[in-house]
């Protein structure tokens, strides 16, 4: 695995790189601009940037009338207040007006760390999920980001983009990215592991532990949660024996109910979800939360055992 | 003063054309709110009929001055101007609230002249702050008006964006407060007193300009007092009457989500005759 990256950096010199190419884009935040890295584009561009301080329904609010002249918004935060405290805003705001407006949020999910509960947000694909016209990224590492920051600046309509607050390692060879197409990083038809975010490196280590073992994995990188890939799913439902999906976020409502919905659907198949379940989080060491709460190439590999057997 | 006596005459007459929309409107729909469009009525009217430089035929004009109604449900006004002022054909007005309509219980973009969604109480202070600053980015002069309930400006998210408008010196963001005194649980000052609300504004850094909010020429000489100050925003403290123009209507707080009656509809239309 090549060099380990901050989501965040790379989401802040993204920024600034659009905004050399297009004056129309605006960037906005709530007090987090140096977690966020918002600020690197605030340093380069202050006529195009806005603080709103601890506000963050007025940030997201002020998002709408913003692009309602025509500006490309960035709408920046914690992923728990962002998606959160604003929700009714983006409900009935972004994504109702259907306007072209980015919420790119860090700090999401329990690897926040030490911070706690209150910081870790656990519910946030779910709750960006449930809203008609969003579309939502999850991207495994740095130069993912940059990817889906890039391909969400050009496409119209409401994103929800989620990263991670932890250096991220970057997987290599995981061919092109495009908006609503998975990405299969290994062949294979005993077993679908399908993961997003962080979780996509503990399921490359548990895909080579079950490979060891002679049960041969299908890794799927869902970085698109919402236009699922159903094509890939479905393919992965009948190609092989079952599916583990993995996300560090609930296991309500965000991307194993996204896959629970097309399978039951279209062709019913064993799910098993590694994700947290029905708990909030707490202060503790990225690593060992992980442990903590079953989030572990260990718990991917049992999962995908179980299903073998 | 650069509006005429004539002018001024005219505009009361369209007022009461507008008023005898939105009752025609509400009862053919057999439900909506009259109380507060009625109440905001005088204040409407006068930025669509001479304040506001807009064009019906061209509703993205660039340079248009923008209009945000936070009190969404009070759309039966936003529509009957809309409608007068020629955005769209009249006759549409009689499919207000019915299955596949463009004018929709609260309204949307569907609407020719309607920029941004409302409907949701609290949030339509901080569009217009948007639109404020997009004006600023592109050093563009129109101005952005922002029509907002006294029952409204209980939310938070008001005085996130009042707090933020004067923040960034928004002087082209004008606030309209329709006082009419009254939301859905009974009088303001019962459900959740707002009061000193002029003072309150003025702590939030707003020049505040307090008016009759059926006195025509106090509202054109708000606006224009309104345009005149710089460096920070303003909002007109309108104090009105909730379903003003239908005397059975006045201050009755049970026709601020109610819709008349057809023999109600009748009444209130041989009033504003």
């Amino acid at each position: 695995m090549a060099e380990a990256l901050y989501q965040r950096d790379v989401y802040g010199s993204t920024l600034v790189e659009l905004g050399k190419q297009n004056k129309d884009l605006v960037v906005l935040d709530a007090d987090l601009s140096s977690s966020t890295r918002t600020r690197l584009f605030a340093m380069e561009f202050p006529e195009r940037f806005f603080n709103f301080g601890v506000a963050e329904q007025n940030m997201m609010a002020t998002s709408v009338g913003l692009a309602s002249c025509g500006k490309i918004v960035f709408v920046s935060s914690f992923a728990i207040f962002a998606t959160g405290r604003a929700w009714e805003q983006i409900r009935n705001g972004v994504a109702y007006n259907n306007f072209n407006i980015k919420i790119v949020a860090s700090h999401a999910g329990i690897t926040v760390g030490p911070d706690g509960s209150s910081h870790q947000a656990l519910e946030d694909i779910s709750l960006m999920r449930v809203i008609p016209n969003m579309n939502i990224i999850v991207p495994c590492d740095g130069p993912q980001a940059r990817q889906a920051v890039l391909a969400a600046a050009e496409t119209p309509g409401p994103f929800y983009i989620r990263l991670g607050r932890v250096k991220c390692a970057t997987i290599e060879n995981k061919g092109e990215f495009k908006i609503g197409k998975a990405q299969v990083l290994a062949e294979g038809n005993d077993i679908a592991i399908i993961a997003c975010g962080i979780m996509v490196p503990e399921a490359i280590t548990a895909m080579r532990a079950l490979l060891a073992q002679g049960v041969k994995t299908r890794l799927i990188n869902m970085h698109t949660v919402k236009p699922l890939d159903k094509d890939c799913v479905l393919k992965a439902a009948r190609e092989t024996k079952g599916i583990v999906v993995c996300e560090e976020h609930t296991v309500i409502g965000g991307l194993a109910s996204a896959i629970d919905e097309v399978v039951s659907e279209n062709l019913p198949t064993k799910v098993l979800r590694i994700g947290i379940r029905n708990r909030y989080g707490q202060s503790g060491d990225p690593q060992d939360l992980l442990k903590e709460y079953n989030l572990t190439s260990k718990d991917i590999e049992k999962a995908a055992l179980a299903i073998v057997a | 003063m650069k509006y005429t006596p004539t002018q001024i005459k005219e505009l009361e007459v369209k007022a009461k054309q507008v008023r005898r929309l939105i009752i025609e409107m509400l009862g053919k729909a057999c439900s909506g709110h009259p109380g507060g469009s009625l109440s905001a009525t005088d204040l409407i009217s006068a930025l669509f009929f001479l304040v506001m430089r807009h064009n019906p035929q061209d509703p993205g004009w660039p340079q248009r001055d923008r209009f945000h109604m936070s009190k969404g449900h009070c759309c039966p006004l936003w529509y009957a101007v809309l409608a007068e002022t020629g955005y769209f054909p009249k006759d549409k007005l009689w499919t207000l609230r019915q299955l596949g309509s463009m004018l929709q219980g609260h309204p949307d973009r569907r609407v020719p002249g309607v920029e941004v969604a409302s409907g949701s109480l609290g949030q339509g202070l901080s569009v217009a702050l948007g639109m404020s600053l997009a004006a600023k980015i592109d050093k563009k002069d129109y101005r952005v008006y922002c029509l907002m309930g006294d029952g409204e400006v209980q939310e938070g998210n008001i005085w996130e964006a009042a707090m933020a408008a004067s923040h960034y010196k928004c002087d082209n963001l004008c606030g309209i407060l329709d006082h009419n005194g009254f939301q859905i649980d009974g009088k303001t000052r019962e459900i959740m007193n707002l009061e000193p609300l002029k003072d309150k504004w003025e702590a939030f850094g707003w020049h505040t300009i307090n008016i009759d909010g059926h006195n025509m020429r106090q509202i054109l000489a708000a606006y224009e007092e309104a345009e005149k100050i710089k460096g920070r925003p303003s909002i007109i403290i309108a104090r009105t009457i909730k379903g003003k123009g239908v005397s059975f209507m006045e201050n009755v707080v049970g026709f601020h989500g109610c819709a008349p009656n057809k023999e109600e509809t009748e009444r209130a239309l041989r009033e504003l005759e």
